[in-house]
Protein backbone atom coordinates (compact mmCIF):
# COMPACT_ATOMS: atom_id res chain seq x y z
CA UNK A 1 0.00 0.00 0.00
CA UNK A 2 1.61 3.16 -1.22
CA UNK A 3 0.87 6.54 0.34
CA UNK A 4 0.23 8.26 -2.98
CA UNK A 5 -2.28 5.77 -4.36
CA UNK A 6 -4.64 6.00 -1.39
CA UNK A 7 -3.51 8.31 1.42
CA UNK A 8 -6.70 7.70 3.40
CA UNK A 9 -6.39 3.90 3.64
CA UNK A 10 -2.65 4.27 4.19
CA UNK A 11 -3.25 6.62 7.11
CA UNK A 12 -5.90 4.36 8.65
CA UNK A 13 -3.67 1.29 8.39
CA UNK A 14 -0.70 3.19 9.79
CA UNK A 15 -2.68 4.51 12.78
CA UNK A 16 -4.17 1.08 13.41
CA UNK A 17 -0.71 -0.43 13.39
CA UNK A 18 0.52 2.28 15.74
CA UNK A 19 -2.29 1.70 18.26
CA UNK A 20 -1.87 -2.07 18.16
CA UNK A 21 1.88 -1.50 18.58
CA UNK A 22 1.15 0.32 21.83
CA UNK A 23 -0.39 -2.88 23.17
CA UNK A 24 -4.08 -2.13 22.61
CA UNK A 25 -6.34 -5.04 21.62
CA UNK A 26 -7.33 -5.07 17.97
CA UNK A 27 -11.03 -4.40 18.61
CA UNK A 28 -10.39 -1.34 20.81
CA UNK A 29 -7.95 0.11 18.28
CA UNK A 30 -10.58 -0.26 15.56
CA UNK A 31 -13.18 1.37 17.80
CA UNK A 32 -10.93 4.35 18.55
CA UNK A 33 -10.20 4.82 14.86
CA UNK A 34 -13.90 4.58 14.04
CA UNK A 35 -14.72 7.21 16.65
CA UNK A 36 -11.96 9.48 15.40
CA UNK A 37 -13.12 9.05 11.81
CA UNK A 38 -16.71 9.88 12.70
CA UNK A 39 -15.60 12.92 14.70
CA UNK A 40 -13.37 14.25 11.92
CA UNK A 41 -16.11 13.77 9.32
CA UNK A 42 -18.80 15.49 11.42
CA UNK A 43 -16.51 18.33 12.46
CA UNK A 44 -15.27 18.72 8.89
CA UNK A 45 -18.85 18.96 7.63
CA UNK A 46 -19.67 21.65 10.21
CA UNK A 47 -16.59 23.70 9.33
CA UNK A 48 -17.25 23.17 5.63
CA UNK A 49 -20.38 25.28 6.14
CA UNK A 50 -18.19 28.37 6.58
CA UNK A 51 -17.00 27.92 3.01
CA UNK A 52 -20.54 27.28 1.79
CA UNK A 53 -21.84 30.46 3.41
CA UNK A 54 -19.13 32.50 1.73
CA UNK A 55 -19.75 30.82 -1.63
CA UNK A 56 -23.48 31.33 -1.48
CA UNK A 57 -23.37 34.94 -0.26
CA UNK A 58 -20.85 35.81 -2.92
CA UNK A 59 -22.90 34.16 -5.66
CA UNK A 60 -26.23 35.60 -4.57
CA UNK A 61 -24.51 38.97 -4.44
CA UNK A 62 -23.35 38.55 -8.01
CA UNK A 63 -26.81 37.43 -9.14
CA UNK A 64 -28.24 40.58 -7.61
CA UNK A 65 -25.56 42.80 -9.18
CA UNK A 66 -23.73 43.44 -5.91
CA UNK A 67 -20.27 42.48 -4.74
CA UNK A 68 -21.24 40.27 -1.83
CA UNK A 69 -18.83 40.10 1.11
CA UNK A 70 -15.57 41.75 0.07
CA UNK A 71 -14.10 43.51 3.12
CA UNK A 72 -12.73 40.89 5.49
CA UNK A 73 -9.79 39.14 3.91
CA UNK A 74 -9.21 38.64 0.18
CA UNK A 75 -12.62 38.47 -1.62
CA UNK A 76 -14.26 38.55 1.80
CA UNK A 77 -13.26 34.97 2.44
CA UNK A 78 -12.83 35.47 6.21
CA UNK A 79 -16.31 36.98 6.55
CA UNK A 80 -18.09 33.79 7.72
CA UNK A 81 -15.40 33.23 10.32
CA UNK A 82 -15.93 36.74 11.69
CA UNK A 83 -19.68 36.15 11.72
CA UNK A 84 -19.18 32.89 13.58
CA UNK A 85 -17.03 34.53 16.26
CA UNK A 86 -19.66 37.21 16.72
CA UNK A 87 -22.59 34.84 16.95
CA UNK A 88 -20.75 32.72 19.52
CA UNK A 89 -20.76 35.62 21.99
CA UNK A 90 -24.38 36.65 21.50
CA UNK A 91 -26.98 36.41 24.23
CA UNK A 92 -29.48 33.54 24.12
CA UNK A 93 -32.82 35.22 24.63
CA UNK A 94 -35.39 32.65 25.68
CA UNK A 95 -38.91 34.05 25.45
CA UNK A 96 -41.33 33.57 28.32
CA UNK A 97 -43.54 30.49 28.24
CA UNK A 98 -41.59 28.33 25.80
CA UNK A 99 -41.75 24.58 26.08
CA UNK A 100 -38.09 24.04 27.02
CA UNK A 101 -37.51 20.54 25.69
CA UNK A 102 -38.70 21.00 22.10
CA UNK A 103 -37.42 24.58 22.05
CA UNK A 104 -33.86 23.55 22.87
CA UNK A 105 -33.93 20.25 21.02
CA UNK A 106 -35.00 21.90 17.75
CA UNK A 107 -31.70 23.51 16.65
CA UNK A 108 -29.62 20.52 17.79
CA UNK A 109 -31.78 18.05 15.90
CA UNK A 110 -31.83 20.26 12.81
CA UNK A 111 -28.05 20.03 12.48
CA UNK A 112 -27.83 16.40 13.58
CA UNK A 113 -30.36 15.29 10.96
CA UNK A 114 -28.26 16.73 8.15
CA UNK A 115 -24.93 15.57 9.53
CA UNK A 116 -26.26 12.03 9.85
CA UNK A 117 -26.64 11.81 6.07
CA UNK A 118 -22.90 12.38 5.69
CA UNK A 119 -22.25 9.10 7.52
CA UNK A 120 -23.21 7.03 4.47
CA UNK A 121 -22.02 9.21 1.57
CA UNK A 122 -19.36 7.54 -0.60
CA UNK A 123 -16.73 10.28 -0.97
CA UNK A 124 -14.25 8.03 -2.77
CA UNK A 125 -14.20 4.33 -3.58
CA UNK A 126 -12.73 3.60 -0.14
CA UNK A 127 -13.66 6.67 1.91
CA UNK A 128 -17.18 5.81 3.03
CA UNK A 129 -18.27 6.38 6.61
CA UNK A 130 -20.47 3.29 6.78
CA UNK A 131 -21.07 1.33 3.60
CA UNK A 132 -24.57 0.22 4.56
CA UNK A 133 -26.42 -2.08 2.19
CA UNK A 134 -29.59 -0.06 2.82
CA UNK A 135 -28.13 3.44 2.77
CA UNK A 136 -30.79 4.79 0.39
CA UNK A 137 -33.49 3.90 2.90
CA UNK A 138 -31.32 5.33 5.69
CA UNK A 139 -31.01 8.65 3.85
CA UNK A 140 -34.77 8.82 3.32
CA UNK A 141 -35.48 8.01 6.96
CA UNK A 142 -32.94 10.42 8.41
CA UNK A 143 -33.91 13.13 5.92
CA UNK A 144 -37.35 13.32 7.49
CA UNK A 145 -35.84 14.15 10.89
CA UNK A 146 -34.93 17.66 9.72
CA UNK A 147 -38.59 18.48 9.34
CA UNK A 148 -39.28 17.18 12.83
CA UNK A 149 -36.74 19.71 14.10
CA UNK A 150 -38.71 22.44 12.36
CA UNK A 151 -41.95 21.19 13.91
CA UNK A 152 -40.37 20.95 17.36
CA UNK A 153 -39.00 24.48 17.29
CA UNK A 154 -42.18 25.90 15.79
CA UNK A 155 -44.31 24.23 18.43
CA UNK A 156 -42.01 24.93 21.34
CA UNK A 157 -41.49 28.62 20.63
CA UNK A 158 -44.84 29.77 22.04
CA UNK A 159 -45.29 32.00 19.02
CA UNK A 160 -48.17 31.93 16.57
CA UNK A 161 -46.08 32.68 13.51
CA UNK A 162 -43.67 29.91 14.40
CA UNK A 163 -46.58 27.52 14.85
CA UNK A 164 -48.01 28.41 11.44
CA UNK A 165 -44.61 27.81 9.90
CA UNK A 166 -44.45 24.40 11.56
CA UNK A 167 -47.85 23.52 10.10
CA UNK A 168 -46.71 24.52 6.66
CA UNK A 169 -43.53 22.54 6.97
CA UNK A 170 -45.53 19.40 7.74
CA UNK A 171 -47.66 19.99 4.65
CA UNK A 172 -44.51 20.42 2.58
CA UNK A 173 -42.84 17.32 3.96
CA UNK A 174 -45.95 15.23 3.36
CA UNK A 175 -46.22 16.35 -0.22
CA UNK A 176 -42.64 16.20 -1.43
CA UNK A 177 -41.62 13.02 0.34
CA UNK A 178 -43.80 11.06 -2.10
CA UNK A 179 -42.26 12.11 -5.47
CA UNK A 180 -38.79 12.12 -3.89
CA UNK A 181 -39.03 8.55 -2.69
CA UNK A 182 -40.66 7.30 -5.90
CA UNK A 183 -38.00 9.01 -8.04
CA UNK A 184 -35.33 7.38 -5.88
CA UNK A 185 -36.69 4.00 -6.98
CA UNK A 186 -35.27 4.55 -10.47
CA UNK A 187 -31.53 4.59 -9.61
CA UNK A 188 -32.16 1.73 -7.19
CA UNK A 189 -33.77 -0.25 -9.98
CA UNK A 190 -31.08 0.54 -12.56
CA UNK A 191 -28.29 -0.48 -10.20
CA UNK A 192 -30.15 -3.25 -8.41
CA UNK A 193 -28.82 -2.11 -5.04
CA UNK A 194 -29.81 0.04 -2.09
CA UNK A 195 -26.21 0.90 -1.25
CA UNK A 196 -25.05 4.34 -2.36
CA UNK A 197 -21.53 3.13 -3.06
CA UNK A 198 -22.86 0.28 -5.20
CA UNK A 199 -25.07 2.72 -7.10
CA UNK A 200 -21.97 4.78 -7.92
CA UNK A 201 -20.02 1.69 -8.98
CA UNK A 202 -22.77 0.63 -11.38
CA UNK A 203 -22.89 3.99 -13.12
CA UNK A 204 -20.84 3.30 -16.23
CA UNK A 205 -23.40 5.56 -17.85
CA UNK A 206 -24.54 8.36 -15.58
CA UNK A 207 -28.14 7.84 -14.55
CA UNK A 208 -29.02 11.41 -15.47
CA UNK A 209 -28.64 10.21 -19.09
CA UNK A 210 -30.67 7.05 -18.54
CA UNK A 211 -33.35 8.64 -16.38
CA UNK A 212 -33.46 12.43 -16.83
CA UNK A 213 -37.08 12.69 -15.69
CA UNK A 214 -36.35 10.96 -12.39
CA UNK A 215 -33.29 13.18 -11.92
CA UNK A 216 -35.38 16.29 -12.51
CA UNK A 217 -38.05 15.15 -10.05
CA UNK A 218 -35.45 14.29 -7.43
CA UNK A 219 -33.81 17.69 -7.86
CA UNK A 220 -37.05 19.66 -7.44
CA UNK A 221 -38.43 17.48 -4.65
CA UNK A 222 -35.20 17.55 -2.67
CA UNK A 223 -35.10 21.35 -2.80
CA UNK A 224 -38.68 21.42 -1.55
CA UNK A 225 -37.90 18.85 1.12
CA UNK A 226 -35.08 21.01 2.43
CA UNK A 227 -37.29 24.09 2.27
CA UNK A 228 -34.98 26.21 0.15
CA UNK A 229 -36.25 29.00 -2.02
CA UNK A 230 -38.49 28.90 -4.11
CA UNK A 231 -40.12 26.47 -1.66
CA UNK A 232 -39.19 28.33 1.54
CA UNK A 233 -42.75 28.77 2.74
CA UNK A 234 -41.68 28.07 6.28
CA UNK A 235 -39.68 31.30 6.23
CA UNK A 236 -42.03 33.49 4.22
CA UNK A 237 -41.01 36.82 5.72
CA UNK A 238 -43.94 38.76 4.29
CA UNK A 239 -46.41 36.48 6.06
CA UNK A 240 -44.63 34.81 8.96
CA UNK A 241 -41.94 37.39 9.89
CA UNK A 242 -39.14 34.81 10.11
CA UNK A 243 -41.05 31.58 10.26
CA UNK A 244 -40.25 28.77 12.64
CA UNK A 245 -37.00 30.32 13.94
CA UNK A 246 -38.53 33.65 14.94
CA UNK A 247 -37.92 33.27 18.69
CA UNK A 248 -34.34 32.02 18.42
CA UNK A 249 -31.28 34.15 18.90
CA UNK A 250 -27.53 33.75 19.15
CA UNK A 251 -26.05 30.43 18.20
CA UNK A 252 -29.40 28.65 18.47
CA UNK A 253 -30.48 30.63 15.44
CA UNK A 254 -27.03 30.07 13.97
CA UNK A 255 -27.59 26.33 14.12
CA UNK A 256 -30.67 26.64 11.89
CA UNK A 257 -28.53 28.70 9.54
CA UNK A 258 -25.84 26.01 9.51
CA UNK A 259 -28.43 23.29 8.98
CA UNK A 260 -29.96 25.16 6.07
CA UNK A 261 -26.69 25.60 4.18
CA UNK A 262 -25.46 22.12 4.97
CA UNK A 263 -28.76 20.60 3.89
CA UNK A 264 -28.64 22.41 0.58
CA UNK A 265 -25.16 21.09 -0.09
CA UNK A 266 -26.01 17.61 1.16
CA UNK A 267 -28.84 17.23 -1.35
CA UNK A 268 -26.38 18.34 -4.04
CA UNK A 269 -24.02 15.60 -2.88
CA UNK A 270 -26.87 13.09 -2.97
CA UNK A 271 -27.82 14.19 -6.46
CA UNK A 272 -24.20 13.76 -7.57
CA UNK A 273 -24.12 10.26 -6.05
CA UNK A 274 -27.41 9.10 -7.51
CA UNK A 275 -27.39 10.66 -10.96
CA UNK A 276 -23.97 12.11 -11.78
CA UNK A 277 -21.80 9.12 -10.99
CA UNK A 278 -20.46 10.25 -7.60
CA UNK A 279 -16.69 9.85 -7.46
CA UNK A 280 -16.45 8.33 -10.95
CA UNK A 281 -14.04 9.92 -13.39
CA UNK A 282 -10.75 9.27 -15.13
CA UNK A 283 -8.27 7.47 -12.84
CA UNK A 284 -10.64 7.69 -9.86
CA UNK A 285 -10.26 3.99 -9.09
CA UNK A 286 -6.46 4.00 -9.08
CA UNK A 287 -6.16 7.27 -7.15
CA UNK A 288 -9.20 7.49 -4.86
CA UNK A 289 -8.50 11.02 -3.71
CA UNK A 290 -9.01 12.16 -7.29
CA UNK A 291 -12.53 10.73 -6.91
CA UNK A 292 -13.15 13.10 -4.02
CA UNK A 293 -12.24 16.02 -6.27
CA UNK A 294 -14.63 14.84 -9.00
CA UNK A 295 -17.36 14.29 -6.44
CA UNK A 296 -17.00 17.75 -4.94
CA UNK A 297 -16.89 19.38 -8.38
CA UNK A 298 -20.09 17.60 -9.44
CA UNK A 299 -21.83 18.46 -6.18
CA UNK A 300 -20.57 22.05 -6.48
CA UNK A 301 -22.13 22.32 -9.93
CA UNK A 302 -25.48 21.09 -8.60
CA UNK A 303 -25.19 23.47 -5.65
CA UNK A 304 -24.55 26.30 -8.09
CA UNK A 305 -27.79 25.53 -9.94
CA UNK A 306 -29.48 25.38 -6.56
CA UNK A 307 -28.34 28.91 -5.71
CA UNK A 308 -29.20 30.05 -9.21
CA UNK A 309 -32.77 28.87 -8.67
CA UNK A 310 -32.87 30.59 -5.31
CA UNK A 311 -31.77 33.85 -6.88
CA UNK A 312 -34.10 33.61 -9.87
CA UNK A 313 -37.51 32.37 -8.84
CA UNK A 314 -40.16 33.98 -6.65
CA UNK A 315 -41.64 31.96 -3.82
CA UNK A 316 -44.59 29.68 -4.56
CA UNK A 317 -47.93 30.04 -2.87
CA UNK A 318 -48.85 27.08 -0.69
CA UNK A 319 -51.68 25.81 -2.92
CA UNK A 320 -49.39 26.04 -5.95
CA UNK A 321 -46.69 24.19 -4.05
CA UNK A 322 -49.04 21.34 -3.13
CA UNK A 323 -50.38 21.28 -6.68
CA UNK A 324 -46.91 20.90 -8.20
CA UNK A 325 -46.20 17.95 -5.99
CA UNK A 326 -49.45 16.01 -6.23
CA UNK A 327 -50.65 16.89 -9.72
CA UNK A 328 -47.36 17.01 -11.58
CA UNK A 329 -44.37 15.45 -9.83
CA UNK A 330 -46.08 12.41 -8.29
CA UNK A 331 -47.79 11.16 -11.48
CA UNK A 332 -44.64 11.93 -13.46
CA UNK A 333 -42.48 10.01 -10.99
CA UNK A 334 -44.80 7.00 -11.14
CA UNK A 335 -44.72 7.18 -14.92
CA UNK A 336 -40.92 7.28 -14.90
CA UNK A 337 -40.72 4.24 -12.61
CA UNK A 338 -43.13 2.17 -14.73
CA UNK A 339 -41.40 3.20 -17.95
CA UNK A 340 -37.92 2.41 -16.71
CA UNK A 341 -39.00 -0.91 -15.23
CA UNK A 342 -40.75 -2.19 -18.35
CA UNK A 343 -38.32 -0.89 -20.98
CA UNK A 344 -35.17 -1.99 -19.16
CA UNK A 345 -36.65 -5.49 -18.89
CA UNK A 346 -37.71 -5.62 -22.53
CA UNK A 347 -34.31 -4.52 -23.81
CA UNK A 348 -31.84 -7.38 -24.11
CA UNK A 349 -28.58 -7.09 -22.19
CA UNK A 350 -25.82 -4.86 -23.50
CA UNK A 351 -23.61 -7.72 -24.62
CA UNK A 352 -26.23 -9.23 -26.96
CA UNK A 353 -26.63 -6.24 -29.25
CA UNK A 354 -23.92 -4.49 -31.21
CA UNK A 355 -23.45 -1.06 -29.59
CA UNK A 356 -25.81 -2.35 -26.85
CA UNK A 357 -25.06 0.47 -24.43
CA UNK A 358 -25.73 3.17 -26.99
CA UNK A 359 -29.00 1.53 -27.98
CA UNK A 360 -30.01 1.35 -24.32
CA UNK A 361 -29.20 5.02 -23.71
CA UNK A 362 -31.01 6.04 -26.89
CA UNK A 363 -34.15 4.06 -26.08
CA UNK A 364 -34.22 5.32 -22.48
CA UNK A 365 -33.76 8.94 -23.54
CA UNK A 366 -36.48 8.57 -26.16
CA UNK A 367 -38.87 7.02 -23.65
CA UNK A 368 -38.22 9.83 -21.16
CA UNK A 369 -38.82 12.38 -23.90
CA UNK A 370 -42.14 10.73 -24.76
CA UNK A 371 -43.09 10.87 -21.08
CA UNK A 372 -42.32 14.59 -20.91
CA UNK A 373 -44.34 15.25 -24.08
CA UNK A 374 -47.33 13.31 -22.73
CA UNK A 375 -47.15 15.17 -19.40
CA UNK A 376 -46.93 18.50 -21.21
CA UNK A 377 -49.89 17.65 -23.42
CA UNK A 378 -51.99 16.60 -20.41
CA UNK A 379 -51.09 19.83 -18.62
CA UNK A 380 -52.04 21.91 -21.65
CA UNK A 381 -55.35 20.05 -21.86
CA UNK A 382 -56.00 20.63 -18.17
CA UNK A 383 -55.26 24.33 -18.51
CA UNK A 384 -57.54 24.62 -21.54
CA UNK A 385 -60.40 22.94 -19.70
CA UNK A 386 -59.83 25.17 -16.72
CA UNK A 387 -59.87 28.31 -18.85
CA UNK A 388 -63.04 27.29 -20.67
CA UNK A 389 -64.68 27.02 -17.25
CA UNK A 390 -63.40 30.30 -15.88
CA UNK A 391 -63.32 32.51 -18.97
CA UNK A 392 -65.73 30.87 -21.45
CA UNK A 393 -66.01 33.79 -23.89
CA UNK A 394 -62.34 34.70 -24.11
CA UNK A 395 -61.24 31.08 -24.34
CA UNK A 396 -63.76 30.18 -27.06
CA UNK A 397 -62.38 33.03 -29.17
CA UNK A 398 -58.91 31.62 -28.75
CA UNK A 399 -57.57 34.32 -26.40
CA UNK A 400 -55.23 33.11 -23.74
CA UNK A 401 -55.40 34.54 -20.26
CA UNK A 402 -52.01 34.59 -18.63
CA UNK A 403 -51.76 33.03 -15.19
CA UNK A 404 -55.38 32.44 -14.42
CA UNK A 405 -54.77 31.61 -10.80
CA UNK A 406 -53.45 35.10 -10.04
CA UNK A 407 -56.49 36.79 -11.56
CA UNK A 408 -58.83 34.54 -9.65
CA UNK A 409 -57.08 34.96 -6.33
CA UNK A 410 -57.20 32.37 -3.60
CA UNK A 411 -60.52 30.81 -2.76
CA UNK B 1 -22.01 -5.14 8.69
CA UNK B 2 -22.30 -4.81 12.49
CA UNK B 3 -19.31 -2.50 12.31
CA UNK B 4 -21.13 -0.23 9.88
CA UNK B 5 -24.11 0.07 12.22
CA UNK B 6 -21.80 0.74 15.15
CA UNK B 7 -20.29 3.55 13.11
CA UNK B 8 -23.77 4.95 12.40
CA UNK B 9 -24.57 4.85 16.12
CA UNK B 10 -21.32 6.62 17.00
CA UNK B 11 -21.88 9.15 14.25
CA UNK B 12 -25.40 9.95 15.45
CA UNK B 13 -24.15 10.54 18.99
CA UNK B 14 -21.40 12.83 17.69
CA UNK B 15 -23.80 14.60 15.33
CA UNK B 16 -26.07 15.35 18.29
CA UNK B 17 -23.23 16.27 20.63
CA UNK B 18 -21.43 18.71 18.34
CA UNK B 19 -24.22 21.29 17.94
CA UNK B 20 -25.26 20.81 21.57
CA UNK B 21 -21.69 21.50 22.71
CA UNK B 22 -21.45 24.55 20.45
CA UNK B 23 -24.68 25.96 21.85
CA UNK B 24 -23.52 25.26 25.40
CA UNK B 25 -20.18 27.03 24.86
CA UNK B 26 -21.92 29.98 23.29
CA UNK B 27 -24.35 30.06 26.25
CA UNK B 28 -21.39 30.32 28.65
CA UNK B 29 -19.65 32.97 26.58
CA UNK B 30 -22.65 35.19 25.91
CA UNK B 31 -24.13 37.83 28.20
CA UNK B 32 -27.21 36.93 30.27
CA UNK B 33 -29.39 39.96 30.91
CA UNK B 34 -33.02 38.91 30.57
CA UNK B 35 -35.81 41.37 31.28
CA UNK B 36 -39.58 40.99 30.90
CA UNK B 37 -39.84 43.09 27.74
CA UNK B 38 -36.97 41.28 26.07
CA UNK B 39 -38.48 37.95 26.98
CA UNK B 40 -41.94 38.77 25.70
CA UNK B 41 -43.34 36.85 22.76
CA UNK B 42 -42.78 38.59 19.45
CA UNK B 43 -45.91 39.62 17.63
CA UNK B 44 -45.31 42.74 15.55
CA UNK B 45 -44.99 44.96 18.60
CA UNK B 46 -48.40 44.29 20.12
CA UNK B 47 -49.03 42.00 23.03
CA UNK B 48 -50.01 38.49 22.12
CA UNK B 49 -53.62 37.56 22.79
CA UNK B 50 -54.68 34.20 24.08
CA UNK B 51 -52.89 30.92 24.04
CA UNK B 52 -50.53 29.83 21.26
CA UNK B 53 -51.21 26.13 21.44
CA UNK B 54 -54.79 26.26 20.23
CA UNK B 55 -56.60 23.70 18.17
CA UNK B 56 -55.88 24.59 14.58
CA UNK B 57 -57.49 23.52 11.36
CA UNK B 58 -54.92 21.37 9.61
CA UNK B 59 -56.01 21.91 6.03
CA UNK B 60 -53.90 19.12 4.69
CA UNK B 61 -55.17 16.12 6.61
CA UNK B 62 -56.53 14.54 3.43
CA UNK B 63 -53.07 15.00 1.90
CA UNK B 64 -51.80 13.24 4.99
CA UNK B 65 -54.04 10.25 4.27
CA UNK B 66 -52.91 10.03 0.65
CA UNK B 67 -49.31 10.42 1.76
CA UNK B 68 -49.70 7.47 4.08
CA UNK B 69 -50.95 5.28 1.24
CA UNK B 70 -48.02 6.20 -1.00
CA UNK B 71 -45.46 5.91 1.73
CA UNK B 72 -46.56 2.37 2.50
CA UNK B 73 -46.56 1.65 -1.22
CA UNK B 74 -42.92 2.65 -1.54
CA UNK B 75 -41.99 0.41 1.37
CA UNK B 76 -43.32 -2.46 -0.74
CA UNK B 77 -41.61 -1.20 -3.88
CA UNK B 78 -38.06 -0.80 -2.53
CA UNK B 79 -37.35 -4.52 -2.17
CA UNK B 80 -38.82 -5.03 -5.63
CA UNK B 81 -36.52 -2.33 -7.07
CA UNK B 82 -33.46 -3.72 -5.29
CA UNK B 83 -34.14 -7.19 -6.70
CA UNK B 84 -35.01 -5.83 -10.14
CA UNK B 85 -32.08 -7.49 -11.94
CA UNK B 86 -33.24 -10.95 -10.92
CA UNK B 87 -36.87 -10.46 -11.86
CA UNK B 88 -38.59 -11.72 -14.98
CA UNK B 89 -40.82 -9.51 -17.10
CA UNK B 90 -43.92 -11.05 -15.57
CA UNK B 91 -42.89 -10.07 -12.03
CA UNK B 92 -42.17 -6.53 -13.20
CA UNK B 93 -45.61 -6.31 -14.78
CA UNK B 94 -47.20 -7.52 -11.56
CA UNK B 95 -45.55 -4.68 -9.68
CA UNK B 96 -46.67 -2.26 -12.39
CA UNK B 97 -50.22 -3.51 -11.89
CA UNK B 98 -49.86 -2.84 -8.16
CA UNK B 99 -48.65 0.71 -8.86
CA UNK B 100 -51.47 1.30 -11.35
CA UNK B 101 -54.09 0.37 -8.75
CA UNK B 102 -52.65 3.07 -6.50
CA UNK B 103 -52.59 5.52 -9.41
CA UNK B 104 -56.29 4.78 -9.74
CA UNK B 105 -56.65 5.84 -6.11
CA UNK B 106 -54.75 9.04 -6.76
CA UNK B 107 -56.92 9.85 -9.79
CA UNK B 108 -60.04 9.19 -7.72
CA UNK B 109 -58.82 11.57 -5.01
CA UNK B 110 -57.99 14.11 -7.70
CA UNK B 111 -61.47 13.89 -9.28
CA UNK B 112 -63.11 14.19 -5.86
CA UNK B 113 -61.21 17.44 -5.28
CA UNK B 114 -59.11 16.12 -2.42
CA UNK B 115 -56.00 17.65 -3.96
CA UNK B 116 -57.35 21.21 -3.84
CA UNK B 117 -56.10 23.50 -1.09
CA UNK B 118 -59.21 24.82 0.62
Amino acid sequence: MDFWTDPYLFLVNWLHGLLVGWGLPDAIASFILMFAGAFVLAMGAMLFVLGLIWFERKLVGRFQDRFGPNRVGPWGIIQPLADMLKIFTKEHITPAGVDPLPYNLGPVLAVAAVLAIWAVLPFTISLVGADLDVSVLYVVAIGGLGEIAVVLSGWGSNNKYALLAAFRSVAQLLSYEVPLVIALLVPVMLSGSLSLNQIVREQGVWYIVLAPVAAFIFFIASIAEVGRSPFDLTEAESELVAGFNIEYSGLKFGMFYVADFLHAFTISLLFAVLFLGGWRGPYAEQYPLLGLVYFMLKAGAVYFINIWMRASFPRFRIDQMMGISWKLLTPLAIGAVILTAVIDKLLPGGELLPYGDYVRVGVMLGANLVLVVIAGALMALQKRKHMLQEFPIAASKGFTVRDVSVNRGTK
Amino acid sequence: MMNAWLYIGLFLVIALALPAAAIFISYILGPKKPDPVKRSVYECGIETVGETWVQFKAQYYIFGLIFLVFDVETVFLYPWAAAYNQLTLFMVLEAVLFILILVGGLLYAWRKGALEWV
